[in-house]
């Protein structure tokens, strides 16, 4: 469904995403795991068609992405996006504006499981409410991709529970999601495959299930196997 | 439930359904949950849940209806059985821990009886 083709980002001499080769299909969570600066986000970034690569290209089913291909993956970018003087029912009206694909329905649903209500202005939000409020407004799309850039980042416990279980309801056979987090052990159960990157570079794209039947390690394992004796 | 992230949760999940209809928490022919409501009850990736259900059919503990979901057996003797097979299993973790220990068998006994030793 996405598939990278010997990407690569340059940010002045500096490889940012490094040839990588990476095919991503329908029907699966991926967990996309690195440490800082591994290239994570900017690819993400330009499997949303945010930023264009420098060499080789992103591919969503055949056609290379573009402002047509936005309209079916919906991304959450890390950085906060919302106005302060917005209420959480403005937000849902400004993506429903944007994206032909949202549903009001979907929002309130998740707002609710969320706890969050639509008289909330974003200005006094929590960074977990922040957080919840990303992720509600994200997969209330209706997309084909979804991916979330560091979902779990500076969230309680209980609302990362929550959140688990609001991906989980939209991972579909049909969908596609991408989800990075240096939260490991959080997407070790929700995940059914993980793409490890180093230094710009595809390390591997593995099923977790064979890989936990056939070496016994877990994904937080092996991404100490990787990263351990590097740099973080 | 919080799992083992060393070994497969399929697995995991599986021994704990296998667990709940071996000793009548699910009953014979009850409904299962479905595969999605099961990686939510879980919260386990949808794929894993199917597994669960793929491998459950594959031991005869329960049973797809095409359109009406996943059935526990019917099958009183075949869920005795997996029940047994369950406790021989537990049986043989545990022995194979009294042998490293060096406990003997009789001593073994004694202590699955609580006769002081």
């Amino acid at each position: 469904m996405l598939e990278s083709k010997s990407v690569t980002k340059m940010f002045g001499t500096l490889a940012a995403v490094d040839h990588i080769s990476l095919s991503l299909e329908k029907g699966h969570v991926y967990a996309m795991l690195g440490p800082n600066g591994s290239g994570k986000t900017t690819w993400m970034k330009m499997a949303a068609g945010l930023i264009k690569p420098t060499s080789g290209q992103i591919l969503f089913q055949g056609q290379p992405v573009n402002i047509e291909s936005r309209k079916h993956i919906a991304y959450m970018s890390t950085e906060p996006y919302f106005y302060s003087w917005m209420t959480v029912k403005d937000v849902g009206k400004y993506y429903a504006d944007f994206f032909d694909d949202f549903s009001y329905d979907s929002y309130l649903d998740l707002l609710r499981q969320m706890e969050l209500t639509e008289e909330m202005k974003t200005s006094t939000l929590s960074s977990g409410m922040m957080a919840k409020l990303k992720i509600a407004v994200t997969i209330a799309r209706d997309a084909q991709v979804y991916m979330l850039d560091e979902p779990f980042n500076g969230i309680d416990l209980l609302a990362r529970d929550e959140m688990r279980r609001c991906i989980l309801q939209y991972a579909t056979e049909e969908k596609l999601l991408l989800v990075s987090s240096h939260l490991v052990e959080e997407m070790e159960a929700v995940a059914d495959r993980a793409v490890f990157i180093q230094k710009g570079k595809l390390v591997e794209n593995v099923d977790l299930e064979e890989m936990r039947t056939e070496m016994g390690v877990s994904m937080a394992d092996r991404y100490r196997q990787i990263y351990g004796h590097t740099e973080e | 439930m919080q799992f083992d992230p060393m070994s497969p949760i399929w697995l995991q999940v599986m021994t704990a359904l296998k667990t709940d209809i071996a000793v009548g928490k699910r009953l014979p022919g009850e409904k299962l949950p479905g595969g999605r409501d099961l990686a939510l009850a879980f919260s386990i990736n949808p794929n894993t849940a199917a597994r669960v259900y793929q491998e459950l059919e594959k031991e005869g503990l329960c049973e797809t209806r095409r359109g009406m979901g996943t059935y526990v057996t019917g099958d009183a003797d075949r869920i005795a059985a997996v029940r047994w097979e369950m406790a021989r299993q537990a049986a043989e973790r545990f022995l194979s821990t009294m042998d490293t220990l060096g406990v003997s068998r009789q001593e073994a006994a004694r202590l699955i009886l609580k006769e002081d030793v």
